[in-house]
């Protein structure tokens, strides 16, 4: 059996409860903070508003038992006016499904919300995703480069910027002062 | 526009906690950093305050590489992340592919994946044991882990005609299929195993100074594994038997019989206690699927992805368009993305892929467990002594090639 067949009884819960539908043939609107996009390949999909993230979040980690933060990314869509898409993978360790979060923003104002608060491997995970995108992350003030250097021009994940591109060589750095004391 | 955030500077320990502290520096190379990674600790005598753990010395674009590439072509790549256990990447990736294009794999290919993905758990944990012993000093038990890992990539040479990079993986089947006499080998490898792995268990299991290194040391509990994303072999050493294979069976790990071993206090000496039982019961599962190998094809009869026969395309306009297709413009993977996860020798190891319905992807992001402990590696390294950070580092089998990608 494929991981993609299995339709959990949690999934139902969780729409009803995340993102409720008034009537059957009236579809979410287009602003509505919790959008459920269904299943795909096994995992639950929700589209959300950047400013419904925190609580949609929390209320999968403490109501529906979703303890493993396992992934953040984003991807770029450099033709859309919400340029970005942020996607965050959830695990739960009880019903063993994995749900997605979606978000979008735009290119001229990257934030969203942070995790750290909620699961400690947010930090190196949103890390990674300012390096290769520049989303900002409210409320991380830890965003230093992890795979990339300090002084590394430009976010290479972006669309826009060219495989080929030279960086400019990084001048000598002293070493700091904690280890040379 | 926001503003830029300046160029900070790398450590984030640059101011001592207390006045008597010190303040030093491990690595990025360093024999016992498997690779490079830099770890900065503050220290109080011998032991260990605080840490900052930096990877990324290895990074070489891996994700920007495969939105170059057609779908095929970047399996070489995928080969590269976790190089112990190649062959485990190349199947998730392809898994993730297939089931994007909605192509169904054959039997036999369903079954020799599954017995391949064993046998590199096997290379991937021999590997990780065999260097965190040779770190306390057991010699004699490194070179007994690394005879069998050896007669392992030799077989596998045989196999695939490379020793660790195999390249085997083909979306919608496999390279090629077993060469005869193959299974006869692997059964007389798998004999072998059990005579050098009993002494390796004679050598350390009860051995005073491997015990002293590896008890209570390193230690994490469930609540902290699960907080900071871990998974795979570091969380099973806490007591959560939490595996992929059994939670969401994939390939034919639903009608395999295997057993989940789980520590029970979350240190060095579980995790490596866990690997040992895990490579028992992937010996196990060989055995199993060498009984149920079925015959048949290896590759689908799919034309979207799988190249024609080589004496079809040179005899038939059909075979040789079709040829040329795949080559220049790749596979045609419908639009949409998925996320897919295999239970890696790590933990779990997730592709999620976005496709517009081209011959290259959109995107290829690769969720690998060795960034996500490198997370939270410092939760297993603060308040040990400093010596402790080449065990505990040891038992977390950070791989450079999948963390830094």
């Amino acid at each position: 059996m494929r991981s993609s067949d299995v339709t959990a009884p949690i999934f139902d819960l969780l729409q009803q409860q995340l993102a409720p539908v008034d009537s059957a043939d009236q579809p979410h609107a287009p602003n509505a903070p919790v959008r459920s996009l269904g299943l795909s390949h096994g995992v639950l999909v929700l589209e959300v508003q950047p400013s419904a993230l925190l609580a949609v979040v929390r209320r999968l980690k403490g109501e529906f038992a979703f303890d493993v933060f396992l992934d953040v990314t984003a991807v770029d869509w450099p033709d859309d006016a919400l340029r970005f898409e942020v996607v965050r993978h959830f695990y739960s360790t009880t019903h063993k499904v994995r749900v997605r979060l979606k978000e979008r923003v735009s290119e001229a104002e990257p934030l969203v919300d942070t995790l750290i608060d909620l699961y400690g491997s947010a930090h190196y995970m949103e890390r990674e995703c300012h390096d290769m995108y520049g989303i900002r992350f409210r409320g991380n003030d830890d965003l230093r480069p992890i795979l990339l250097y300090e002084g590394f021009q430009g976010h290479p994940l972006r669309k826009d910027y060219p495989k080929q591109k030279e960086q400019p060589l990084v001048p000598y750095r002293p070493p700091q002062g904690a280890l040379v004391r | 526009m926001l503003p830029p955030i300046p160029n900070t500077v790398r450590s984030s320990i640059i101011t001592h906690e207390r006045d008597d502290t010190v303040i030093v520096n491990i690595g990025p190379s360093h024999p016992a950093t498997h690779g490079t990674v830099q770890i900065i600790a503050e220290l109080d005598g011998e032991k260990v305050l605080r840490t900052d753990v930096h990877c990324g010395y290895l990074h070489r674009g891996f994700e920007k590489e495969c939105e170059d590439h057609t779908w095929h072509n970047l399996i070489p790549y995928v080969d590269r992340l976790n190089y112990c256990s190649a062959l485990i990447n190349d199947f998730t990736y392809c898994d993730a592919v297939e089931q994007m294009m909605g192509v169904t794999i054959t039997p036999r290919t369903k079954y020799l994946r599954t017995l391949l993905s064993e046998y590199s758990r096997l290379c991937d944990h021999l590997t990780c044991v065999a260097a965190s012993v040779m770190e306390l000093g057991a010699m004699t038990a490194f070179l007994y882990l690394v005879t069998v890992r050896d007669f392992m990539y030799e077989h596998l040479a045989a196999l695939t005609g490379a020793r660790v990079t195999y390249s085997y993986g083909r979306i919608g089947g496999l390279a090629q299929d077993v060469p005869a006499g193959w299974f006869k080998r692997l059964e007389e490898i798998l004999k072998e195993y059990e005579t050098y792995v009993e002494r390796v268990h004679g050598l350390v299991d009860r051995n005073r100074i491997f015990i002293d290194r590896m008890r209570n040391v390193g230690t994490i509990t469930t609540a902290d594994a699960l907080h900071w994303g871990f998974t795979g072999p570091i969380l099973r050493s806490t007591g959560v038997a939490r595996d992929l294979r059994k939670d969401a069976p994939y390939l034919a790990y639903a009608e395999l019989d295997f057993d989940v071993p789980v520590g029970i206090m979350g240190d060095n000496y579980d995790r490596y206690y866990v690997r040992m039982r895990e490579m028992d019961e992937s010996v196990y599962m060989i055995r199993q699927l060498m009984d149920m190998m079925p015959e048949g094809p290896i590759n689908v009869d799919d034309r979207r992805c799988v190249f024609p026969e080589k004496h079809l395309v040179y005899t038939e306009i059909e075979s040789l368009i079709n040829h040329f297709k795949l080559v220049m413009e790749g596979p045609a993977v419908p639009a949409g993305d998925i996320y897919l996860a295999h239970e890696a020798p790590n933990g779990e190891l997730g592709f999620y892929i976005v496709s517009t319905g081209t011959g290259t992807p959109h995107k290829v992001h690769v969720r690998s467990p060795s960034f996500v402990h490198m997370g939270g590696v410092h939760k297993m390294l603060d308040g040990y002594q400093l010596a402790d950070i080449v065990t505990t580092f040891g038992s977390i089998n950070m791989i450079g090639g999948e963390c830094d990608r």
